[in-house]
């Protein structure tokens, strides 16, 4: 089986300490076995991972997408200057607010300020801030020198809220925390949960109000999804985080239901919000037309209303009618390909349901910085153990806000609807993949050379460090963090424009010409002579 | 577009807006990648070496491939002597590079990691090399993290072996594109110059697809050339932000003498190249193809004069490129109201306002350690005609309708940089075609119907 070939293959090609290492982070899928993997450990120091760190997941992932808020990145000038518009979280300004999106914010920290403190360098940024652009709200966040030296950015944070009147929030968010970009989520999650979410109490009007957690509108998917939660009759109350103000997310309370769309980077506050404000939180996969509609379906089962079930059931029939048979173009061409899929911390699950759709199934796929539950689901969060390396990242528990507590849904009616809905759970990735295909935890350079050689996929959806290597392997490889500059992806039309761009990726012509024609047809008038090195 | 940046100027004295550089590493990390088989690893945590492959992978569409000790929090406080120890062991057992070039963050340096003691401690295979700068990301820009590790080179490689010197001429091309690097090496070729540059990034991150991956391409300078540059008999550093470092440092233990000049972008630096590579080797011949390069170059300077002459043009970037550009616009005819550079350094303020002076330009502004909304802020208060710089200038780009034409790093949107030269007779031919052509289509998309002409 290619599978166990591949698996032998690299584990005896590793010295033998990377051997112990890496074996439990590769699994081969056995439904007849209750499978583990390690994951969320810290990486092999010279493995060539494809991870980033706590700062990236904190400032780039989470707290960034913020439209209104100046984001101060106090830090050598890097870390701002790596995180300016690269991420493809878009976003639009609203009547009469701000949009600071295209702006990149940094203390530009010098010698002077390592040795001596950087506090009054970042309290003056501040001070300038506010006078230059005058925004809603400030982030500051912390990079990796600043821990070290002492800087309190929370007392900076502090006074400068108290001085100009505006929230200011400290993120201490250093990169050598955790062992991944996701130790940046939770410290991210922490305090949008303890300093905004509840806030704002202007009652947000509309019948059936939701949060969309999870979700940075990466090349336009949060309006793909808006769009079409409008047209069926939700309101949506917020998005975490991509293209929403301070003032959106300081409301989130008031919505009756959290879509979870990724489980990694906001499962936290998915939670906190149903202790504290008793509104449940449900997992979605907006990616690929069948997970689209059958998301839509859970979320009026939720609300429990005949019109609005008729509802979904005419959208989703006005939405797919066309874009099925335009799909079923797309099978035709890719039916028997085979994919495989490293993202992140969610998308290498979600995309598989898609590419079904296109007739492409995924033979590996991995998380850069999943976590046990992502792979095997939330029923394991009991056995999983803090190691030394992601301990110190802060773990706060809220309780129910008596004034604004407000029970949903009958307790009753909720466990009854768990058995039918994805209500407060997440399967994880393991169960929807196929027997003999091949989980990967932070996989690294040398496991996707032998991937690509031993498995020869015919697309391989990655980042962008790793897409050029696997090109010139002769393999089409779509960044699946930067849609390669294209999107949306999510929704139906989403599904649309991913589908057509892999189709044009795996069929674009120049993958012909791989071979140059001397290599492959013989020369007619040359004639090989013994000792010289054959030019075919 | 940039709506907040106001006409009036605030003079702000800690909080920098769009920067026009970035940190160290990133710099060392693109030189290491000119020695051949060599792997870059960065010591520091592990989110720095994602964002240092990431950019550069952006920029040159090649796998960019680099290696981290991926700092835990422990680390921080135990120092980081493990984590380089054991991820040196674990790239020379997977990996197989010849040589490893290690540079730091502003972790490991505020930490104090002592590099030396640590590789010296560490278990290397005995035909492998280490080599290593201190590139803290608090002191300069990536500039200065590209001169660091070039520097390095030679401080950790370079030997006198011979006692009389070869007839070789070190080139260190500065911080400059594959391309320019590859056109820097044909000049040299036409000359019959025997040379080690370095670093040497051609073929490495401009590699061909051959359908299968070369984790070391061909390209790069190679340990062995790097030795040998102690025994040339000069040195000829291009861009002295980037390059003079090294060159001084083989002055410094080998005595070769130091030959500082500005990169050969324009007219009038490359011909200060090739004369100064002339008066080195004691020979008086110019190659026929590159004096018929020269001739078609100022054949096209005189020809479409008009398109650019008075033209008023911002310049932003690295310093070495800025330089070389400010002076070539110049011999355009155009004006460099304004010339910006995010890396420090006084030595850049004096040589372009020396420009200005020479040419008589009296309204001209120039800014080291200036950012992009400085810039941008100038141009609201006088405008310009045209943008030269990265990337980054589309958004000022837009936001005042004013063309740009891509030069320098980092250009993430548009395609061409790593294979055509911007430096030589060649590249300046390539530098006037893309003036011309930005602010022909502007006027193309601009003019009333009646003034659309044909011929231009």
């Amino acid at each position: 089986m290619k599978s166990q070939e591949f698996l032998d293959k690299v584990l005896e090609s590793y010295p033998s300490k990377v051997m112990k290492n890496r074996k439990k982070h590769i699994i081969i899928k056995d439904s007849n076995e209750k499978q583990e993997i390690a994951a969320n450990t810290r990486a092999i120091p010279g493995i060539i991972t494809n991870r980033g760190c706590c700062y990236a997941g904190c400032k780039g992932v989470v707290v960034g997408p913020i439209i209104d808020m100046v984001h101060i990145v106090h830090g050598p000038v890097g870390c701002s200057y790596y995180a300016w518009n690269t991420r493809r979280n878009k976003g639009k300004i609203r009547e009469g607010g701000k949009n600071f999106l295209e702006y990149c914010f940094t203390t530009d920290m010098q010698e002077s300020d390592i040795v001596f403190g950087g506090e009054k360098k970042l309290a003056k940024a501040i001070d300038e801030a506010v006078e230059l652009f005058k925004p809603n709200a400030i982030s500051i966040s912390a990079t990796c020198p600043v821990g070290l030296i002492g800087d309190d950015i929370n007392q900076i944070a502090k006074q400068a809220q108290q001085k100009h009147g505006i929230p200011v929030l400290a993120f201490n968010c250093e990169g050598y925390k955790g062992v991944s970009q996701s130790a940046g989520h939770h410290i991210a999650n922490n305090k949008l949960m303890k300093d905004i979410v509840g806030t704002n109490d202007e009652e947000v009007i509309g019948k059936y109000k939701i949060n969309l957690l999870g979700e940075y509108n990466i090349g336009g998917d949060e309006w793909e999804i808006s769009r079409i939660l409008n047209k069926v009759g939700y309101k949506v109350v917020t998005t975490m985080t991509g293209n929403s103000t301070y003032e959106e997310i300081a409301r989130a309370h008031q919505a009756d239901l959290n879509l979870v769309q990724c489980h990694r980077s906001i499962n936290y506050i998915a939670e906190m919000i149903e202790i504290k404000y008793g509104a449940p939180w449900m997992k979605v996969n907006f990616i690929g037309v069948e997970s689209m509609s059958t998301t839509l379906r859970h979320i009026a089962k939720y609300f429990g209303d005949e019109d609005l079930m008729a509802k979904t059931e005419e959208v989703i029939a006005e939405e797919t009618e066309e874009l099925l048979q335009e799909m079923a173009t797309y099978k035709e061409k890719c039916e028997g390909k085979t994919a495989v899929l490293f993202v992140g911390g969610s998308r290498a699950h979600h995309y598989q349901g898609l590419l079904k759709e296109m007739g492409i199934e995924t033979i590996v796929a991995g998380y850069e910085f999943g976590h046990r539950d992502d792979y095997e689901g939330r029923d394991i969060i009991p056995d999983i153990k803090l190691d030394a390396d992601t301990r110190n990242i802060e773990e706060i528990t809220v309780e129910k806000d008596e004034q604004k507590y407000n029970l949903r849904i009958p307790e009753d009616r909720l466990e009854a609807l768990k058995k039918e809905i994805p209500l407060g759970d997440y399967a994880g990735m393991i169960k929807d993949m196929e027997d003999g295909t091949v989980l990967i935890d932070d996989l690294n350079h040398f496991e996707t050379e032998m991937i690509i050689k031993a498995l020869k996929p015919a697309f391989f959806g990655s980042g962008v460090k790793d897409k050029y290597m696997i090109q010139k392997m002769g393999v089409y490889s779509k960044q699946m963090h930067s849609y390669d500059y294209s999107g949306p992806y999510a929704g139906y039309r989403g599904a649309a424009n991913f589908a057509r761009d892999v189709v044009a990726g795996i069929f674009t012509p120049a993958w012909q010409y791989m071979k140059a024609p001397w290599k492959t047809q013989p020369i007619l008038n040359g004639k090989v002579e013994e000792g010289v090195e054959k030019v075919c | 577009m940039l709506n907040y940046t106001t006409k009036e100027i605030k003079e702000r004295s800690a909080l920098v807006v769009n920067p026009a550089k970035t940190c160290q590493p990133i710099g060392a990390m693109y030189a290491a990648l000119g020695i051949n088989k060599c792997l870059p690893h960065s010591h520091g945590s592990q989110g720095c070496c994602s964002y240092h492959r990431m950019h550069l992978t952006r920029h040159f569409r090649d796998p960019i491939v680099a290696s981290t000790s991926s700092f835990t929090e422990g680390a921080c406080v135990f120092g980081g002597k493990s984590n380089l120890s054991k991820g040196l062991e674990t790239v020379f057992e997977l990996y197989n590079p010849d040589i490893v070039a290690v540079n730091t963050t502003c972790l490991s340096e505020t930490i104090g990691d002592d590099l030396t003691e640590i590789i010296k401690s560490t278990n290397l295979p005995e035909d492998k090399v280490v080599i290593y700068a201190n590139t803290p990301s608090y002191v300069g820009s990536h500039v200065t993290g590209f001169s660091n590790m070039t520097k390095a080179m030679v401080s950790h490689l370079a030997k006198k072996e011979r006692d009389v010197p070869s007839n070789t001429i070190n080139i260190i091309p500065g911080y400059v594109e594959p391309s320019d690097m590859g056109e820097i090496r044909r000049m040299l070729k036409l000359l019959d110059i025997p040379s080690i540059m370095f670093p040497d990034t051609s073929g490495v991150v401009n590699a061909p697809n051959k359908g299968k991956y070369e984790m070391y391409p061909e390209g790069g300078v190679t340990i062995e050339e790097l030795k040998a540059t102690g025994d040339s008999k000069a040195t000829v550093a291009l861009g002295s932000f980037s390059s003079k470092e090294a060159a001084y440092e083989l002055e410094k233990r080998f005595d070769i003498p130091p030959h500082i000049l500005k990169l050969p972008i324009g007219i009038k630096a490359t011909d200060e190249f090739l004369m100064s590579l002339l008066s080195l080797t004691g020979d008086v011949f110019i190659p026929e193809e590159l004096e018929i390069e020269r001739g078609q170059l100022l054949d096209v300077m005189i020809d479409v004069h008009h398109h650019y002459h008075g033209k008023k043009v911002a310049l932003f970037g690295d310093p070495d490129i800025m330089i070389a550009l400010t002076e070539f616009v110049i011999d355009l005819g155009m004006i460099p109201k304004y010339v910006i550079t995010g890396t420090p350094g006084k030595e850049f303020e004096r040589t372009i306002k020396g420009m200005f002076e020479k040419a008589d330009l009296k309204e001209c502004v120039v800014k080291a350690e200036a950012d992009l909304m400085t810039l941008h802020q100038l141009i609201k208060n006088e405008s310009v005609d045209l943008l030269i710089g990265n990337t980054y200038g589309k958004y000022i780009a837009r936001a005042e309708d004013i063309p740009l034409v891509r030069v320098g790093f980092p250009i993430l949107d548009r395609v061409g940089h790593s294979y055509f030269p911007t430096v030589g007779y060649k590249g300046a031919l390539r530098l006037i075609e893309k003036i011309s052509t930005a602010i022909l289509d502007k006027y193309d998309e601009t003019c009333p119907e009646e003034d659309f002409e044909l011929v231009m």
